[in-house]
């Protein structure tokens, strides 16, 4: 297991982890997600021991890993931009860890090269053995990293925006790659994205991180229906936010009494949060809101409608995802209910 | 190929008269001058030429240029990487000073360079005095010329690998040491290797460089014929003797030297673009 605790970093004045706690069990397989500058580069690299923390403690399996150096740590580091030895062939660079083993341990080349050969077919790059990284597909190159950091067999493997120089469709399946061979190999990892969509699938648990701190912890699923806070609301998933107001358990919009409970809110400035497709659409005057369609694309089996509430004095348009069944014309007057929906207390 | 000519417009205007001055002008200034040099050696037969570089004077002057040059570079390739890598890798105060310091050999006039070097190690020199009295003298022996061709040949390894260095990815070192390695296996396996291209011509250059190096050696020299004088000496000697065909003759075959190292260097740095392109 993995056990951080009380982790503070600072860079002068900015504090790029405020007391983080975190504990990684065995086996899993953990996103770090979080907007850029939110800290999990900083403290995937704490715990490979390419960071030192101003204060806190890093332990792995109870044993204290502060003590150790990165070379020492036998934590497996994957580089966004990949980070492989230009000079090396593909085959050199994956044996590059065997090779620098202290000579007590260091296997003999015939191993080294049935080890190398191994992982290669793990990342069914064996075919490339003898080429340069240069003459490698970026997805190529990142399967050669993991490969390379997987070849001392480390206790952890860490992978810092994996999939971030790629192009959308080797991401696409990289991912699924990456899940699968998990799956296979089953060493505890903990990979950093800034991606939700990639946290939610590949990862068994998510860690959303905000501002050097941690915001919530939970499984994919739990942090995309139940979000913590409006930040991980608005950062995981696209939403519909209005602003609105709540005076003694009613919710107002410009004004205007929605037809919906506070769920406990205290009274103030609020916010409304709603998926797309968690707006019902119904016949005029069932719903909480009132609005003009403005505009209707239909693609794959959705159709996104723009919507003009008309709220108090001003109007607000949003965006809404309504099934295909529905005709929706522009100029319909609809009405809308929220089937799910979460308000947070204060303007941010 | 499409060269602007017989009516198709070339879509960056200008090749016909950039092609034509650059073909001029390297003709004028390069191509010709040198023709003209391997014309005059054609004066003499086969023979004469053959006896001109075997004499004894003729072989020691290229043996003292080649060799000491060759020597001065492989200390520069050392001296040169350390401080680079000083430079480069550590902060500290006076760093710009001293960066700009490596240049001064490259923008010094050499016969100032020259009677600098003269003054310092002549035996009452500042360094010249201690060094006497060690036994060890400098100024006016072939160490001299050693002394001098280190001198101009050191800014040629550090601007040559300086802007490599910079670039070498921090990420590569971070890399290594996730797998395992120690500090001393990351700089031998992986940063030195990096830098052997760069290396290598910034070698090739220094070496060129002082096998051609005139003005700053003659004046601390020593000049005595086959022991302290180089090569580009003994062509101004001949010259100045009127023996023109002699001169031709060491001044050929410095010539083809001096290509042999140009296309050493091409072939180096084809050779490092294929392994490593800068991305």
């Amino acid at each position: 297991m993995i056990e951080v605790k009380n982790i503070v970093k600072k860079f002068g004045a900015f504090a790029a982890l405020d007391h983080v706690d975190l504990k990684v069990a065995n086996g899993e397989l953990l996103a770090l997600l979080g907007p850029s500058g939110s800290g999990k580069t900083t403290l995937l690299r704490i715990i490979a021991g390419l960071d030192w923390p101003d204060a806190g403690e890093v332990s792995f399996d109870g044993e204290n890993a502060l003590a150790h150096g990165a070379s020492e740590r036998h934590v497996g580091f994957v580089f966004q931009h990949y980070a492989l030895f230009r000079h090396m062939t593909v085959f050199e660079n994956v044996a590059f860890g065997l090779r620098v083993q202290p000579r007590a341990i260091r296997k003999d080349e015939a191993a080294i090269r049935a080890r190398v050969k191994e992982l290669l077919d793990l990342v069914q790059l064996d075919w490339l053995s003898s080429r340069y990284p240069s003459q490698l597909s970026g997805g190529q190159r990142q399967r050669i990293a993991l490969a390379r950091a997987l070849a001392i067999e480390p206790r952890i493997l860490l992978l810092d925006e994996p999939f971030g120089a790629l192009d959308a469709k080797v991401r696409k399946e990289l991912r699924q790659w990456l899940r699968s061979l998990h799956h296979e190999i089953n060493v505890t990892s903990i990979f950093v994205t800034h991606d939700q969509e990639e946290a939610l699938e590949v990862a068994n648990r998510v860690v959303v991180m905000d501002k050097g701190r941690i915001v919530q912890i939970g499984t994919p699923g739990d942090v995309y229906d139940n979000p913590a806070t409006a930040f991980v609301h608005s950062f995981i998933g696209e939403s519909i936010v209005l602003p609105v107001e709540v005076r003694d358990g009613c919710v107002e919009l410009g004004g205007k009494p929605l037809n919906i409970s506070a769920d406990g809110v205290s009274s103030g400035a609020s916010k409304l949060f709603v998926r797309r497709h968690d707006m019902a659409i119904g016949p005029a005057g069932s719903g909480a809101f009132e609005g003009a369609v403005r505009h209707v694309r239909t693609f794959g089996p959705i159709q996104r409608a723009e919507v003009a509430l008309s709220a108090g004095e001003g109007t607000t348009v949003i965006e809404i995802d309504a099934p295909r069944d529905r005709e929706l014309q522009p100029g319909d007057i609809v009405s809308l209910h929220p089937r799910r929906y979460r308000i947070f207390a204060g303007q941010d | 190929m499409n060269n602007g000519g017989a009516g198709r417009r070339n879509t960056l205007p200008g090749f016909g008269l950039t092609m034509g001055l650059t073909l001029t002008w390297l003709s004028v200034i390069i191509l010709i001058p040198l023709a003209g040099l391997f014309l005059k050696s054609f004066e003499l037969s086969l023979d004469q030429f053959w006896s001109i570089l075997t004499s004894r004077r003729t072989l020691n002057a290229l043996k003292i240029s080649f060799g000491l040059a060759f020597a001065a570079a492989i200390v520069n390739l050392v001296m040169g990487l350390i401080i680079v890598w000083a430079l480069v890798r550590y902060r500290f105060p006076g760093r710009r000073i001293f960066d700009a310091i490596v240049d001064i050999p490259f923008a010094l006039p050499t016969a100032v360079a020259g009677v600098a070097l003269t003054a310092l190690f002549a035996e009452k020199g500042w360094l010249g005095a201690p060094l006497a009295e060690l036994g060890i003298k400098v100024a006016f022996t072939p160490a001299g010329i050693f002394v001098a061709m280190i001198f101009i040949g050191i800014p040629f390894v550090v601007r040559t690998v300086q802007p490599v260095l910079i670039d070498l990815d921090a990420e590569i070192e971070d890399a290594a040491a996730s797998l395992g390695a120690n500090r001393w296996n990351t700089v031998s396996r992986v940063i030195l290797p990096s830098l052997v291209p760069a290396l290598l011509t910034g070698f090739a250059l220094a070496f060129a460089r002082a096998v051609g190096e005139y003005g700053s050696v003659i004046f601390i020299a020593g000049n005595l014929p086959n022991v302290s004088e180089i090569a580009p000496l003994l062509i101004v000697i001949r010259l100045s003797e009127f023996r023109y065909a002699d001169a031709t003759a060491i001044a050929v075959v410095m010539l083809v030297a001096s290509f042999l190292l140009i296309f050493a260097v091409n072939r180096l740095q084809r050779w490092a673009q294929t392994r490593m392109p800068a991305h």
